[in-house]
């Protein structure tokens, strides 16, 4: 875990209320692993009081690429910096996707709305050829890099509430399509999932029928992000675990979707 | 000019004024990373309690303006756990280790922990938290009671010869009347003060942010109530008061040293900036150097109340 300075390179709106924003930051761009994410001072001031969350979404070079979805104040003031100012940072934090799958393993990366942000990174690292990158969105419009993940040789779907794009209907009735066609080949299949609490349990519940190893990354308020002030904790079978520290990513056996666990 | 911002609670020796709130530094290692632990003139612990204890459900916190609340409920591993996994790397730091500690239902629990940890060197002191609001069931918390804080501060301190400190909590009509309570019953030093009670309503779902629904404020928000507290108690008793809330940065904390702390505490700060701590040893050195004060202890209760 660092704290550290880091410029801005650029911060720009890329679709909808989307924005991309690249940060030269050496030393964290070489310390971070998919699914890990950072903890950002939005604003030197009180306002907002607590730092804000982002996944890691690209790794390039020594610069850091965070995607993030203009949400309120925190975000807003964010969209607000420009290039040239300085972001206080830390991380990277948390415990990633694990993905040293074997290589003749094919994987699928679901991503509903904004969550498809740590699904880039993580699909640069996995070594297996045989990769499906399932996108959700609202509509055309939001559908965010579809062409990123073709140029990483995905295999790129689309689903969108609307029907302007892709699939017409949810992103997770189009995984369960997938894996209908993938049934004959009799491939291994591994799930890495991100996206609103609601999809994500759809996703660990159409793993689970059809017996795959799904591994998802959560969300939790937190005002430390480091582990320190049990705030973030959730319900899993193992006991209370910090989202923070023993998350975001967890495998979908140790989630127990309570009714109280969020 | 030589500094010296060596400050003492008790029978401990800080090499100076600074150290963590309970509940806000995990047990230290969480920090390890961003800042030389070595440096800190105290750390305390996050309370522990005899069995391990689960807290509550989340959600715990939520962010409120220039603050946060809290409905964590204690949880902690247990003693077991603590003396096993969490106080040999806190022991390697040599500094001062000031362990906090709870009882959950019965008060008698309090004695068993200061009997166990008696014999615990590695532990320095005792912090009694009397003061976690945090608990579901308890109407009233043994430190919005004088009698209730007598009874329990004396108990322990028969069974103690460790350094004895007793966290306030500020929900009660007059702080001096509790901290003169601790005071008699033996406690060497007071700390305060403990989170506010509050809450924070979602409007969209008109539900409690919190599954709580209640639970402690603290940050900036909480600022000038813990500095008037503090105050009040340095003119109301002789022992030395640990002040903290809201404490950001160097002219915060030098504002609780001001009113009458010999030392402070860095809680919610740690969050939004983990090296909060450093940056406040770094800058009370600066501050009396520059104002040609020779101690830290000098600045304590040197309030002047003309313009
Ligand atoms: C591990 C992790 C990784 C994340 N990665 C990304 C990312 O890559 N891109 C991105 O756009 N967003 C990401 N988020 C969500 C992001 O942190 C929130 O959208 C952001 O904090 C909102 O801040 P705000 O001040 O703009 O909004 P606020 O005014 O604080 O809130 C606006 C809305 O966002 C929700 N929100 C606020 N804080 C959080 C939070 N910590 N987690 C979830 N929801 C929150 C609120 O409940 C509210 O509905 C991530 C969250 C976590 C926990
Ligand atoms: C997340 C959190 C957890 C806390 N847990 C404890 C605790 O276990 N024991 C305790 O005595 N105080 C606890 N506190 C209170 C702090 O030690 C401190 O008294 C209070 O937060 C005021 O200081 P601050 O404004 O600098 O944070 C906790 C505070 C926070 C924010
Ligand atoms: S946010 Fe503090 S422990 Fe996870």
């Amino acid at each position: 875990m660092l704290q550290i300075k880091a410029r801005i390179i650029s911060n720009k709106r890329c679709k909808g209320n989307y924005r991309h924003c690249i940060v030269n930051a050496k030393s964290l761009a070489k310390a971070s692993n998919p699914g890990q994410f950072l903890n950002i001072r939005v604003s030197d001031g009180l306002k907002p009081f607590l730092r804000r969350p982002f996944s890691v979404h690209n790794i390039n070079g020594s610069n850091l690429e965070i995607l993030y979805e203009v949400a309120g104040e925190g975000t807003k003031l964010l969209a607000d910096k420009n290039p040239g100012e300085y972001l206080d940072i830390i991380g990277p934090l948390g415990h990633g996707f694990d993905c040293r799958q074997e290589a003749n393993r094919q994987t699928i990366l679901i991503g509903g709305g904004i969550g498809i942000a740590p699904l880039l990174f993580l699909s640069r690292k996995i070594k297996s050829k045989n990769k499906i990158a399932l996108i959700g969105a609202r509509t055309k419009s939001q559908v965010l890099c579809e062409k990123e993940f073709r140029s990483l040789g995905c295999d790129v779907k689309i689903a969108t509430d609307d029907g302007s794009a892709g699939f017409k209907g949810r992103v997770t009735a189009l995984l369960k399509k997938v894996l209908q066609a993938n049934r004959p080949t009799g491939q291994q299949v591994t799930i890495y999932a991100c996206g609103p609490r609601s999809m994500l349990k759809a996703v660990c519940s159409i793993a689970m029928q059809n017996n795959i190893p799904a591994q998802v990354s959560l969300e939790e308020h937190m005002s430390c992000g480091i582990g320190a002030c049990l705030g973030c904790v959730i319900k899993t079978r193992k006991g209370l675990e910090r989202v923070c520290k023993e998350g975001p990513v967890f495998n979908r056996e140790d989630l127990t979707w309570g009714k109280n666990e969020n | 000019m030589k500094i010296n911002l060596s400050v003492k609670i008790g029978k401990i020796k800080l090499k100076n004024p600074v150290m963590t709130a309970s509940g806000t530094f995990g047990y230290a290692e969480e920090f390890n990373d961003f800042i030389n632990l070595k440096r800190l003139g105290a750390i305390v612990t996050k309370t522990v309690t005899l069995k391990p204890h689960i807290g509550n459900l989340p959600a715990r916190t939520c962010e409120t303006p220039s603050g946060m609340l809290n409905s964590i409920g204690l949880e902690n591993p247990g003693l077991e756990v603590f003396l096993k996994s969490k106080l040999p790397f806190l022991k390697k730091l040599n500094i001062p280790v000031i362990m906090s500690i709870a009882s959950i239902g019965s008060p008698e629990e309090f004695i068993e922990l200061a009997k166990r940890l008696n014999k615990v060197s590695a532990v320095d002191a005792l912090e009694l938290n009397i003061s976690c609001p945090n608990i579901i069931g308890e109407k009233t918390l043994i430190s919005q009671e004088c009698e209730a804080t007598y009874k329990t501060v004396s108990s322990v301190r028969k069974a103690t010869n460790k350094t004895l400190i007793t966290k306030l909590s500020p929900n009660v009509t007059c702080i001096s009347d509790i901290a003169k309570a601790a005071q008699s019953a033996g406690s060497d030093a007071i700390a305060l003060i403990n989170t506010l009670s509050g809450m924070s309503i979602d409007i969209e779902k008109r539900a409690p942010k919190l599954k709580a629904v209640t639970g402690g404020l603290s940050g900036p928000a909480i600022r000038p109530v813990a500095l008037k507290m503090v105050w009040e108690a340095y003119n109301n008793i002789k022992i030395p008061i640990i002040g903290m809330g809201g404490i950001m940065d160097t002219p915060s904390a030098l504002e609780f040293l001001i009113a009458g702390a010999t030392a402070i505490s860095i809680g919610t700060a740690n969050f939004i900036n983990p090296k909060a701590t450093i940056e406040i040893i770094d800058g009370l050195s600066e501050y009396l150097k520059r104002k040609k004060i020779k101690s830290a202890e000098e600045l304590t209760g040197s309030l002047s109340h003309e313009k």
